[in-house]
């Protein structure tokens, strides 16, 4: 049986283009000192420190866990590295959380970030492979023919990508730690903006950012004992594709769809749609709001389009969805799964000021990455399970 | 003096530090003899020996069924069907290509996987199902890699039916 854990400190730095005021370590040391101080704990509370990034390539530094090692604490403690591609955020929380929950350790800290004001992610996502032809320029270019697939097969109106990003961005406005604070966020404002990979438009994608999240989780005896409010960890749980396969559903990859089920078999919910109250989906291009909507099951096939549309997916709808504006609004890619996973615990603690479902007490925390491949899931409560 | 001692008080917040990387890449047997029948002009995919489904450009095992292709190879057509696409107006240092162009995921006859590759067509004709064929460098060029083949272009056949491609989206 499973330790149960809890998210006890949260840290997040503010998202912005550029933090030329700090360095890597400088950056991530900040994320990291807001988790425990929200933990009420000192460097020499934690057991054992998890980090994660996006690919080395970004920046530049291989192996940057390395010299960062001293910046989050790391020295004479255990110490583990994770990647896996965009999901790396949500899979640094999990990793994280299975230290706990095995019962190797009391209290782990885990720290995700990027500094893409170093990097050029565009360029690393573009690399052409030994005798082939480079033509997809970015994520932007392999995921936009699938958003054309998706809009093909479920007839979702042109204009949805449109409507999730203008929500997204409103909502950017209530979190003071979002990157793009876009005031004059309109329809026509996004639907004017230009097409860069047609069917995406430059206001439906994400912006690059820099910044650092840091979580501390621990074992329940001791979260028990806490007058604060921490967020339960109900269930967590990851699975991985082959990027190419003949016949693999690149739009609705069969990986998402057991992901979506092992999860909720194990937090024990039956109907995601009524059970949870609200979740932080992880949507780099406008489009994949419906599309994870479907592939979470918690719309019917070809009908996620209908959630956005119907405003089920707005702060005050029936499933909020990236009440803090979500990677739409700020992407630092390493972290911005971790951030997911970060919201909704605040969600759950009742934290999450100005863009905080009411009543919250059960969110759902999901990441993606490399070619629709990769996928990182959590469900956090106010409630022990 | 003072310029100096200005510039001494500017943060340095960016330097470039450019690196290079040399690849030395082992294509392996089955990459190996699909490159060299590239370089005579023939494209060659492989049977996965459980489902039956041909793979192009193979790796010489299927990435679902985690099986060994045999040595039987198929030769394909170098037309095809565009599954989807998209325009790209964005530029990448990697890619020499003029802005606006077009991606596609070309499901070539005869092959069960994709292949991602530019088209070179008026940006309003382009749809899914649209019929291609690619053009080729001239014959003294060709070298063991699919740059041999240009781009895709539009050829006079009718439409593919959503159904015979929709699979491979």
């Amino acid at each position: 049986m499973a330790e149960l854990t809890a998210v006890v400190g949260i840290g997040q730095t503010k998202y912005q283009a550029k933090r030329l005021d700090v360095s890597m370590p400088g950056m991530i040391r900040e994320a990291a000192e807001r988790a425990l101080a929200d933990a009420n704990c000192t460097w020499k509370d934690i057991d054992a420190v998890i980090i994660g990034k996006a690919p080395d390539l970004f920046e530049g530094v291989m192996m940057p866990e390395l010299f960062l090692n001293d910046a989050i604490g790391g020295a004479y403690k255990p110490m583990l590295r994770v990647h896996t591609a965009g999901s790396v955020g949500g899979s640094t929380g999990i990793v994280a959380a299975s230290m706990v929950q095995s019962g190797v350790h009391d209290r782990v800290l885990c720290v995700a970030y990027e500094k893409q004001s170093e990097s050029n992610a565009t360029w690393a996502l573009s690399i052409a492979l030994p005798f082939s032809l480079a033509t997809v320029a970015g994520a932007g270019g392999y995921f936009a023919p699938l958003v054309r697939g998706y809009i093909r097969r479920s007839g979702a109106p042109e204009d949805t990508g449109i409507r999730v990003a203008v929500k997204d961005r409103q909502n950017a406005l209530r979190n003071p730690l979002a990157h793009l604070h876009l005031e004059d966020i309109s329809f026509d404002l996004v639907a004017n903006s230009p097409m860069l990979w047609d069917p995406i438009r430059y206001l439906e994608t994400c912006p690059s950012s820099d910044g650092a999240c840091a979580m501390v989780m621990e074992k329940a005896s001791l979260a028990s004992k806490r007058s604060g409010k921490v967020a339960w960890i109900h269930a967590t749980e990851m699975r991985s594709e082959p990027t190419m396969f003949s016949g693999r559903d690149q739009v609705m990859p069969r990986a998402t769809l057991d992901n979506a089920a092992a999860l909720y078999k194990k937090a024990g919910i039956t109907n995601p749609r009524r059970e949870i109250d609200c979740a932080e989906i992880y949507v780099p291009f406008s489009w994949f709001e419906p599309m994870w909507m479907e592939g979470m099951l918690i719309s019917e096939r070809n009908e996620g389009w209908k959630m956005t549309y119907e405003g089920a997916t707005a702060i005050d709808g029936d499933f909020p969805v990236n009440m803090s504006g979500g990677v739409l609004s700020s992407n630092p890619i390493g972290a911005s799964g971790l951030i997911r996973f970060a919201e909704a615990a605040r969600q759950v603690r009742g934290l999450a000021e100005k863009h905080q479902v009411d009543g919250a007490k059960k969110a759902l925390g999901h990441a993606y990455g490399g070619g629709s491949q990769y996928f990182s899931t959590w469900i956090v409560s106010s409630e022990k399970p | 003096m003072s310029d100096a001692n200005e510039a001494a008080n500017e943060p340095i917040a960016v330097i470039r530090t450019p690196i290079s990387l040399d690849y030395h890449y082992s294509a392996g047997q089955s990459a190996s003899r699909f490159l060299r029948a590239i370089a005579q002009g023939k494209l060659l995919g492989q049977k996965c020996p459980v489902d039956g489904r041909v793979y192009f450009p193979s790796r010489g095992a299927c990435p679902q069924h985690g099986v060994t292709f045999g040595d039987e190879v198929v030769e394909l057509s170098d037309k095809g069907t565009v599954v989807t696409f998209s325009i790209v107006r964005v530029p990448s240092e990697n890619i020499p290509l003029e802005l606006p162009y077009i991606t596609i995921n070309v499901l070539l006859d005869g092959a069960d996987t994709i292949l991602i590759h530019v088209l070179d067509a008026k940006l309003e004709d382009v749809r899914m199902g649209m019929r291609v064929q690619a053009v080729w460098k001239p014959k003294e060029e060709w070298t063991t890699s699919t740059a041999n083949i240009l781009y895709f272009r539009p050829i006079d056949e009718p439409d593919a039916s959503y159904d015979s491609y929709k699979e491979h989206i």
